[in-house]
């Protein structure tokens, strides 16, 4: 019976991250990631990542508590502006804060870091 | 036995926790009196010491202090509790009392102008000196007041704010109406506070490092007195202007620092603020282990 919940419970969650993704506006979900393929930005998204998200999605992306993983093909194959609305918007339903106080290039890092290598394919 | 080796277990378990897990408090603004739309996120906790020391035409030199204990309950709701402290010099020091503050964030998504309500109930006496606010026609003259006496005069008040903030390609630009009443007695008091700031660099740097220009914020808030309900205006009010400075180090201590400048008769010359700021992220997450006896 536990199993079977908490399977339900993976579920729902990662169904939720998807609903995040998914309720980027499509305008805003094809932009682009003006940082794409850069390793800097990737490292310093890496570090961000670590300040920012690990307390809460894990430090390699593997999801704590309610926090869903991000280490899955769902996010590395998301639209880079899908990212970058979900990051600047955060959901209040699901507790996910927003991010907005980070600069724009900043949160553009943490998505090139969350698209880029070592990223599960 | 075994009880209290599972508690000093989950104890240590929740210390690890305590100074492992959280490590920054980035992003932070630099400002001391604005508040931002930015939320504490849940259940991180972020301690701070905010001081605040200026020299009063006709009173002494005094320190205003406000330990701050700031808790995310959820993504919309950020609850703070404040313990006031009082030194003057050639008078005395002492406690001044508390505040809880909290503030709900009215809008779920990201806009030009993010508004969100500030609701705080003070119980303090009239020789706090804290300054988080102005209002009224509070000035020089009330910090002159000796501390011995003012000590002695209650101040229970509601405070509420209307905090619109936005953010603009990299700049954090805040606007708050403040309106206090005192419970038992005095008209309704209104004031102001206006920010605008951002950090020295917009990308961070691949390094983990202390002097990235990215951890450092340089802004500028100006804060004041707009009377009361029976006679407002700028008439017999005090204004302040303040450039301000914040610096986060890698292990995640922030440090602020502002001069500020009293632009009326009835302001303090100079006013000095410094604070320290921690955050530890996932405290609640924490505390709801040691409390299950789970690991964190």
């Amino acid at each position: 019976m536990r199993a079977v919940l908490s399977a339900l419970a993976c579920a729902a969650l990662v169904l939720g991250q998807g609903g995040l993704l998914q309720r980027a506006p499509a305008k805003a979900a094809s932009a682009g990631n003006p940082l794409e393929g850069d390793e800097q930005a990737r490292r310093a998204g890496a570090k961000l990542y670590a300040r920012e998200c690990a307390a809460c999605h894990g430090e390699n992306r593997e999801g704590r508590g309610s926090a869903p993983k991000l280490a899955r093909p769902e996010v590395f194959h998301a639209m880079p502006g899908a990212l970058f609305w979900a990051l600047r918007n955060g959901s209040l339903r699901t507790g996910m804060p927003s991010f907005a106080h980070l600069p724009e290039a900043q949160r553009w890092q943490i998505v090139t870091f969350l698209r880029g290598e070592g990223a599960p394919r | 036995m075994l009880q209290g080796r599972e508690t000093v277990k989950t104890g240590g378990a929740i210390i690890t926790a305590l100074f492992l897990l959280p490590r920054f408090c980035a992003g932070e603004g630099p400002f001391f009196v604005t508040y931002t739309h930015r939320m504490e996120e849940p259940r991180n906790l972020e301690m701070a010491i905010q001081n605040v020391t200026g020299s009063p035409a006709g009173g002494n030199r005094f320190l205003g202090t406000a330990v701050e204990l700031e808790y995310g309950v959820t993504g919309w709701w950020t609850s703070g509790f404040y313990l006031d402290w009082q030194s003057t010099r050639g008078e005395s020091a002492f406690p001044t009392g508390y505040r809880w503050e909290n503030r709900f964030r009215l809008l779920p998504r990201e806009h030009w102008i993010n508004p969100v309500l500030y609701v705080e109930f003070e119980n303090l006496n009239e020789a706090d000196r804290s300054l988080l606010a102005v209002v009224g026609r509070d000035g020089a003259e009330d910090l002159a007041e000796p501390v011995g006496e003012a000590r002695h005069e209650k101040e229970r008040e509601f405070e509420a704010k209307l905090i619109l903030s936005s953010y603009y390609k990299g700049w954090t630009i805040s606007e708050n109406l403040i309106a206090a009443k005192n419970i038992r007695r005095e008209p309704y008091e209104f004031g102001y506070a206006a920010g605008v700031s951002r950090p020295l660099a917009l990308r961070a740097r691949a390094e983990r490092c202390n002097l990235c220009p990215e951890n450092i914020q340089a802004g500028m808030e100006v804060y004041g007195g707009l009377g009361t309900h029976a006679a407002f205006g700028l008439h017999n009010t005090s204004h302040y202007v303040a450039p301000t400075v914040a610096w986060t180090l890698a292990n995640g201590t922030t440090f602020k620092v502002s001069p500020g400048f009293g632009i009326t008769d009835t302001s303090v010359r100079r006013l000095w603020r410094f604070s320290v700021s921690y955050e530890i992220t996932q405290f609640g997450r924490a505390a709801r282990q040691l409390f299950r006896g789970g690991r964190p």
